[in-house]
């Protein structure tokens, strides 16, 4: 689960992390206010998920509180494209208003779990406000690494290799250990997958604060964390994701034109692959479990067709355990239920009792294309998307 | 010969009080595996259809001599169970539970370290040496006895490999779902090393996805230590970086594990990748057979 800069900074703030002084809001003229309370300079910052939001016009500095609420009135409402948005970008109902702060350099921090060994890491670089992905391409060699033990949580000497590293002395070496070992402590209390702070910041002064900021959380162990939990906001994610999730499902809105449903996330995401390799683009992620149950695949095929861009829908089951005919049976009650579908729907089945399975969907009033294997139905759905069949 | 699961193991359930511990238990001992104990704390004392359940595994290993466990335990607690039938000396663990938090598998993992048990998963299909026994919740009929390895982070995905090769009478000798999560028990390179020990094991499917470097890790042992065929696939090309596509696991983090990168560290390890899903079979057909 992600949340706002504005989020992140609050649970922050209660680990010990310094921040610039700030309030959010979703009105304008309220954004002037804050500023005439943080001295009559501020920045606007548009909160919405994705990074990136200065490249797209959506970090402004006010001079004045009246700048500040001419700013706030253009940021609020517009559509904000940035590199993670996508190209329709998205709507930003929330701005951050925090005083401005002098900067004398940047620097990069955040803890994520390192999969090939296994551990919490610590990244660290002196090239912050950069995408550390960048840094990591061209100078390896600039990011500094430790290992935390999740057990025993940071220790001393590795908050000092890490400021050692970003080549920082005295009070602001000092300093940064100390948020250093916040931002751990707040990582693993909230079970976050990522808890970055980029850039943080060392002022004129020397001192050391979190100029932005942003966590993740690993959605399996929400339940254990209520306060976390009640900052989703549903604002930032696809209706029709939403829409899926209420019945168990996982859907991911993509960009293409063949609408897919499929029992497991690795043929999910092989289907989807198969339709790029005959020459279309897959407009969903959807995984309906493994049994493929009748509710199931019509809750699917309702969130699926919903999407104007879809063309035509493959229906790639493997039944294993789940029987074939059954699964047959179910995806035509679902679409004799539903109804009004005129798109073209190719079914693939294969598994268990897969003869009987492909009768039942001959037969049926509906009129399915059958598809016998994989490729066969990459194929065939690739065409009727096309208007030949 | 198969690797892991074979004649001599005596399986207990843990949660096989529950519906699909309960029809899953079953399902294997219908294969063939011997099932010998269940657990549920609090209700010892039962059975389900003949296999008597104990309150705990450590007590099922005791009268039974069970060597190997099959977890259905819901997310909250399966790590606790992964370490109570660690902690009782089980050589084997598969655990089918999704949505095991991650802070829970890094103190699984940490348990784990002063115990010599095998974890496999979590959030996989399990483990099957067709023709012999399974440990998991794969179809075991798709499957054929056969000098084929298959090792895979999904389960349907895999199922449908499995049914390729069947289908062109490659059988199998085992099957290893290693599971979709961030961290898990086994990883590609146990199986990769048990398979090349394993002499009736002619090749490897190995079956991956994005997310992680576990590819190429797995690209690289090979490259260095591995001859027989292998056979690869990464799920994903079309995945749309920063989502989770349903694994927990699947996800491409800050510009890393892409099927892209995954593919390349393959071919540059001499495996064959396939680009189509539906090629898997017949890729390792005329790899055995060229």
């Amino acid at each position: 689960m992600k949340i706002h800069e504005y989020q992140a900074k609050e649970i922050l703030r209660g680990y010990g992390v310094r921040t610039p002084r700030g309030r959010v809001t979703e009105d304008a003229a309220e954004a002037r206010s804050i500023c005439e309370e943080l001295g009559g300079r501020a920045v606007v910052k548009a909160q919405i998920h994705a990074g990136g939001r200065g490249k797209g016009g959506g970090v402004k500095l006010a001079g004045s509180p009246a700048e500040a609420e001419k700013l706030a009135g253009e940021i609020l409402g517009m559509q904000l494209v940035t590199p993670q948005t996508g190209a329709e970008g998205q709507e930003v109902r929330k701005v951050l208003v925090e005083e401005a702060v002098d900067i004398a350099s940047e620097l990069y921090l955040s803890v994520t779990l390192d999969r090939a060994v296994g551990t919490p890491t610590i990244m660290a670089s002196a090239a912050g406000g950069m995408d550390i992905e960048e840094v990591a391409a061209k100078d390896p060699a600039a990011i500094v690494r430790q290992a935390v033990d999740p057990h025993l949580g940071l220790q001393g000497f590795q908050a000092r290799t890490v400021s050692r590293g970003l080549g920082l002395t005295g009070k602001t070496a000092r300093q940064a250990e100390k948020l250093l070992a916040s931002l751990v402590k707040a990582y693993l209390e909230t079970d976050a997958s990522l808890a970055e702070i980029n850039p943080l910041l060392v002022t004129g002064e020397g001192d050391v604060l979190a100029l932005d900021a942003k966590m993740n959380f690993d959605d399996n162990v929400l339940f254990r964390h209520e306060s976390i939990r009640a900052m989703r906001d549903l604002g930032e994610e696809d209706p029709r994701e939403v829409e899926a999730s209420k019945f168990g499902l996982n859907y991911i809105k993509l960009d293409g034109e063949i609408g897919c449903m499929v029992n497991g996330a690795g043929l999910a995401m092989a289907t989807m692959d198969i339709i790029k390799l005959y020459g279309s683009e897959p407009a969903n992620f959807l995984d309906v479990g493994g049994s493929a149950s009748q509710d199931a695949v019509k809750n699917a095929f309702q969130i699926i067709i919903s999407d104007p861009s879809v063309k035509a829908v493959l229906i790639n089951i493997f039944g294993g355990i789940a029987r074939t005919d059954r699964i047959a049976r179910g995806v035509v009650a679902a679409l004799e239920e539903l109804g009004d579908v005129t798109l073209p729907v190719v079914v693939r089945l294969e598994g268990t009792n897969v003869e009987e399975g492909r009768r039942i969907l001959r037969e049926a009033d509906f009129d399915f294309i059958v598809a016998e294997q994989m490729a066969d139905a990459a194929k065939k759905v690739v065409d009727a998307a096309r208007g030949g069949a | 010969m198969a690797i892991w699961v074979n004649r001599d193991t005596r399986l207990v359930v843990q949660g096989i009080t529950g519906g699909e511990g309960r029809f899953h238990a079953l399902a294997c001992r219908d294969y063939g595996t011997e099932v010998v104990a269940g657990v549920t704390p609090g209700k010892g004392g039962q059975d389900v259809e003949g296999v008597p359940v104990y309150d705990s595994v450590a007590e099922a290993r005791e009268k039974t001599g069970c060597n190997a466990s099959m977890i259905f335990v819901p997310p909250p607690f399966a790590a606790d169970a992964i370490m109570e039938a660690a902690g009782a000396g089980v050589e084997l663990v598969v655990c089918i539970t999704e949505g095991i938090p991650v802070r829970d598998m890094l103190t699984v993992k940490r348990f784990l370290r002063d115990h010599p048990t095998r974890l496999i998963g979590p959030n996989c299909p399990g483990v099957i040496s067709p023709g012999t026994a399974k440990i998991g919740i794969m179809p075991g009929h798709i499957h054929q006895q056969g000098r084929i390895g298959v090792v895979s982070r999904s389960g349907t995905l895999t199922y449908e490999a499995v049914w390729q090769l069947t289908n062109l009478g490659l059988g199998q000798s085992t099957c290893v779902g290693i599971g979709g999560d961030p961290l898990n028990g086994t990883n590609f390179i146990d199986c990769l090393t048990a398979f090349a020990a394993d002499p009736e094991t002619d090749g490897v499917i190995l079956i991956g996805e994005i997310g992680g470097s576990a590819e190429e890790e797995a690209a690289a042992w090979v490259k260095a230590n591995y001859d027989k065929p292998v056979v690869g696939f990464v799920a994903g090309r079309t995945a749309p970086p920063g989502r989770r596509m349903g694994h927990a696991g699947a996800i491409i983090a800050g510009g890393k594990g892409t099927a892209a990168e995954k593919r390349k560290a393959m071919e540059d390890a001499g495996i064959h990748v396939v680009d189509s899903p539906a090629d898997i079979g017949s890729t390792m057909k005329s790899a055995l057979g060229g």
